[in-house]
């Protein structure tokens, strides 16, 4: 099994490769900064575009171009931006606001998504079900960057109920804010609270879809009706017998959800004025910036692939039936 | 000690005015209406019905397992205690520990993520909470797998469910139930899924459990073999009531219901030497939604009188065999078949079904309609996703030679995984074969060209075994039957006028062509799927397992049909099939096979009279018959073991490993056993693959 594991993982690392390369390439050929430049008003001189076609290396092939700027990955240098700053000095910041408002997202979606989910198929048709569906379907059905806009709504009527600006909509943390480690964190919360519902609540709808559904799958089986038999009462048979069969099949569902994450995280840390990685993509694409596009692939590779991985690490892990 | 555990000498449970009822989109289903019986300490009672009389549900209400929207009335008494509006807390103490219950299908009966030592003790902790430590309960499930008869028990309380054989997990669900020395077992078809020769060794099983634990046991089954030999007492239900019950022997030899005896009749019997005409009931069991008044069985019986269309009869007592032993029946005519005792055969009124002309022509002058000749199929077993390489290959058919003459019907028989499916998709492939040959009609069919191929499938049909599954839902029933008539280019006239004659030939109605699948019951669907076969009129049929999705009533009905139809029309039969009753009674001929090979072939009635390799023997024996007399005195051979796995077969004789005959020899004999595979030999249309063949009857 950890052989196998390992061999994956060597799956992805080209896996990885080959998203980035596409990316890289494909903003490459379409991008075009020296235009930008020429924009300008009044224009720079010829020599200023011919240093800057030399400093961003256009004139050699996409290919080379690729390679030299993974050799440089490999050693923590993702290019320069248009702009001629490093990469690599705005990358960890900003993964590591995207970091924080993914993984929480994903975790609340996760653990909120299941248990909506079993609430949902034991009560399957009664009031309860179909207010969890109904929730369900209007959230998949609203574009993120309009729940993110919606959302600012109820936030602000909490904070005019509480009577002071708890919940922040706006950047991700107050600006000169200085404060011992604790109170930081507090006041980062703040601002945390409304970006990550939005995420969230995305998730927790379509976790909790699949979730009924395997759910009831494993209400009907045989092997729940055996445990009551032998004496285990209703609610213990669903939880020990049921709920732990009705979360393998979520196992594989983690890997595309992380996915929908990312796509909505995007609009989301626009929305919410955040400088993350979905705000960096835009801002490549706005500057016609190659690099920044592939770093932010890249980064987005590793997640998804990464959560592709620790959802075969978790199907192995709750299903005996596969692990070889 | 609680009131529950005081010692009780009255019946272990006693069921009063049972009444079942689901909603349905048809209104309310009322699936067991006022049923009532008792269970004595020790006693084994048998449960017998086709499917929807209620007898599962009855079942499922006594251990509250029935989902919330049933509504249960009635009474149920466990030992004298009351269970109807018991809470589940309530319940679950006495469920697995005072009662406790093993269902039919064990491939789904255990959760697949826990290991079955966790399972099984999981029952004895669910009870004994603080007294039992998770020690104890692990060493006892691992005595318990080991009174099942699990091999290597200590080893195998880890193995996960997946791990496991069909056979072995129905043990390991029986170990569960009487982990806990329950003094009630309900038993719910039981063996249904298994092969004959594993359900003999899981009846045996059962028997063992309740010498252990005394308890009184419920056995649900439809097969009215498995009572015969198991049961004390038998009870008949019909449309969620109970229309028959006495003691076996009583109601085996004496029924006074019809129905009784029209499913008595309908079973074909393996010590049948003669060739009886099975007693089909016509129709089907009533919609349980809408009951018209009388006597539900009334539809489709053959004594019925004005009077049973008016009042439903009671129970009501039709002789004592001795104190408290009493034999009742739901039936006005009782009486009269008292008087008369007839044979279901008379009642149903079926006619003797003639023998095909060509029969009275000598085997060896017939044409051969399909040869077979050192068939050999393997499948590669691969590892790796990306890289596929080859670890080895499964040899599901290990040359194999038959043939079918004109009008002649050949049973294919042997327990899953034997190769009989791999055999009959070779034949219907028409294509290039792995080793051996394949002729159709004296055609060899590795050389044919697209046409020829096409041809040759108008004399080849397929009657599949799920009649559900076969049949697209979306077309009416004279497209289907129309469909096969089409790609061979038959004219729309001629097509047109077919359509109907075939209906008329499998015994539906003409109107009925432009229904849909989905308004045919189960028989109805089989009659259909034969319909369409026989649309190209074909000179060979091949059968996958016919009728083993139908009950039997239904399957009487069937079965009859497809002996006109070959006594009418000539046709030839490769009928695949695990029930060797229905061999019997249908094939000229049978080949046996266990693991890709034949072990014997020959005709029919010298094969079953007196089978000479040891498998043939153990699958014969392992047949309960539905005669309680015979099945109680009959010796059983119960092979030890489940099937080995076909990528690794054991050397020289493939069987030895679970042979009875090898392992009652000395050791110098029966090298000749694992060094060198037998050969077919025999005399006559009958031989065998044994080096130790002595024929032995065994039914």
């Amino acid at each position: 099994m950890i052989g196998f594991l390992v061999r994956r993982l060597a799956n992805y690392v080209v896996l990885c490769l080959v998203a980035t390369f596409l990316a890289f390439a494909l903003a490459s050929t379409t991008f075009d900064p020296i235009a930008v430049l020429e924009q300008r008003n009044p224009p720079p001189p010829a020599a200023v575009l011919d240093a800057k076609r030399e400093a961003l290396r256009l004139d050699e092939p996409i290919p080379q171009r690729f390679l030299s700027w993974v050799g440089g990955v490999v050693h923590g240098d993702f290019g320069r931006t248009v702009t001629d700053r490093p990469v690599a000095d705005e990358l960890p910041r900003r993964a590591g606001v995207s970091l924080r408002l993914f993984l929480v997202g994903v975790v609340l979606g996760v653990v909120f998504g299941v248990i909506l989910g079993v609430v949902s198929a034991i009560r399957q048709y009664k009031l309860s079900d179909y207010l969890a569906t109904l929730f369900s379907f209007i959230i998949l059905s609203t574009p993120v960057f309009v729940l993110g806009t919606l959302l600012k709504q109820p936030a602000q009527s909490f904070n005019e109920l509480i009577g002071t600006n708890y919940l922040q909509t706006l950047g991700e943390s107050t600006p000169g804010f200085d404060g011992s480690w604790f109170a930081s964190l507090g006041d980062r919360l703040r601002y945390l609270i409304v970006p990550t519902a939005t995420i969230a609540l995305g998730q927790i709808a379509y976790y909790s879809r699949y979730q009924r559904s395997a759910m009831l799958d494993v209400l009907g089986s045989d092997f729940l009706r055996t445990a009551q038999a032998k004496g285990l009462t209703r609610r213990r048979a669903l939880f020990k017998h049921g709920l732990r069969t009705a979360l393998i099949p979520m196992a594989t569902l983690f890997a595309f959800g992380f996915g929908l994450l990312i796509t909505g995280g995007t609009f989301t840390e626009r929305i919410f004025g955040w400088y993350g990685m979905g705000d960096w993509l835009v801002v490549g694409v706005a500057t016609q910036d190659a690099n920044i596009v592939a770093t932010v692939t890249l980064f987005i590779a590793v997640l998804v692939l990464v959560s592709g991985w620790l959802s075969d690490v978790l199907y192995a892990a709750l299903d005996p039936r596969v692990r070889v | 000690m609680t009131a529950a555990d005081k010692p009780f000498d009255g019946p272990v449970l006693e069921v009063d005015d049972l009444r079942v009822s689901f909603p349905s989109e048809d209104g309310r289903v009322t699936a067991v209406r006022g049923l009532g019986y008792a269970v004595s300490p020790g006693e084994v009672l048998g449960i017998v019905g086709e499917s929807g009389s209620g007898k599962s549900v009855s079942s499922l209400a006594v251990m509250g397992l029935l989902p919330d929207s049933a509504r249960v009335t009635g009474s149920i008494r466990f030992q004298g205690r009351e269970l109807l509006g018991l809470g589940d807390a309530e319940l679950s103490r006495l469920r697995g520990r005072r009662v406790s219950m093993v269902f039919q299908d064990p491939l789904s009966a255990l959760t697949p993520v826990y290991t079955v030592g966790d399972q099984i003790a999981e029952a004895l902790l669910a009870h004994g909470r603080g007294r039992v430590s998770k020690q104890q309960a692990a060493n006892r499930a691992v005595e318990l797998l080991d009174l099942v008869g699990i091999p290597n028990a200590r080893e195998r309380a880890k193995a996960f469910p997946h791990e496991f054989s069909g056979g072995m997990r129905q043990r390991a669900v029986i170990a569960i139930a009487i982990a806990n020395d329950p003094d009630l077992i309900i038993a719910d078809e039981p063996t249904t899924a298994l092969d004959v020769t594993v359900q003999a060794q899981v009846l045996e099983v059962l028997k063992t459990a309740q010498e252990v634990t005394g308890a009184g046991i419920v056995i649900i089954t439809h097969d009215l073999g498995v009572v015969a030999g198991f049961a004390d007492r038998l009870m008949v239900m019909y449309a969620g009531r109970a229309v028959e019950t006495g003691q076996v022997d009583e109601v085996y030899t004496r029924p006074r219901m019809p129905y009784t005896l029209g499913l008595l009749g309908s079973i074909p019997r393996l010590d049948a030497a003669e060739k009886q005409p099975l007693v089909p009931i016509e129709g089907q069991p009533p919609s349980l939604t809408d009951l018209p008044p009388g006597c539900p069985f009334a539809p489709r019986c053959p004594m019925v009188v004005d009077a049973c269309l008016t009042e439903e009869p009671p129970l009501s007592l039709v002789g004592a065999v001795g104190a408290g032993e009493e034999h009742r029946a739901a039936c006005i005519r009782s009486a009269d078949i008292a008087e008369r005792d007839p044979a279901a055969a008379e009642v149903f009124g079926v006619a003797t079904i003639g023998e095909p002309a060509i029969a009275a022509v000598p085997r060896a002058e017939r044409e051969v309609v399909l040869s077979v000749e050192d068939l050999v199929k393997s499948f590669p077993v691969t590892k790796g996703t990306v890289f596929r390489r080859r670890v080895g290959e499964v040899r599901a058919v290990d040359g194999i030679s038959f043939d079918i003459r004109a009008g002649e019907t050949l049973g294919l028989v042997g327990e899953s995984g034997c190769g009989k499916t791999t055999t009959l998709m070779e034949i219907l492939g028409l294509d290039k074969l792995m080793g051996g040959r394949i002729s159709v009609l004296g055609e060899p069919t590795d050389r044919l060209d697209k046409a020829r191929r096409k041809a040759i499938r108008r004399d080849l049909q397929v009657v599949f075994q799920d009649p559900q599954a076969s049949l697209d839902p979306r077309m009416p029933i004279s497209d289907v039957l129309a469909e096969p008539m089409q790609v061979h280019g038959f004219s729309a006239a001629r097509i047109a006028e077919r359509v109907p004659a075939l209906l008329d030939l499998v015994g539906l109605r003409r109107e009925h062509g432009s229904r849909y699948p989905a308004e045919f019951s189960g028989g109805q669907r089989q009659r259909i799927g034969i319909a369409r076969a026989l649309a190209l009129r074909p000179r060979l049929i091949v059968l996958d397992e016919p009728v083993s999705a139908l009950d039997v009533s239904i399957q009487a009905g069937v079965i009859n049909l497809l002996d006109e139809l070959k006594a009418e029309l000539g046709l030839s039969y490769l009928f695949v099939a695990h029930d060797l009753s229905v061999v019997r009674h249908i094939a000229d001929r049978v080949a046996v096979m266990y693991l890709g090979k034949i072990v014997e072939i020959g005709e029919v009635d010298r094969v079953f009279a007196a089978p000479e390799h040891p498998y043939t023997q153990a699958l014969l024996s392992a047949i309960p018959i539905p005669d309680p007399a015979k099945e109680r005195v009959r010796e059983r051979i119960i092979l030890t073991g489940d099937l080995p796995s076909p990528a690794d077969p054991p050397t020289g004789c493939r069987f030895h490993t679970r042979c009875f005959v090898y392992a009652a020899m000395p050791e110098d004999r029966r090298s000749v056993c694992v060094d060198t595979e037998p050969a077919l030999n025999g005399s006559g249309d009958h031989s065998s693959a044994c080096h130790f063949a002595r024929s032995r009857e065994v039914v």
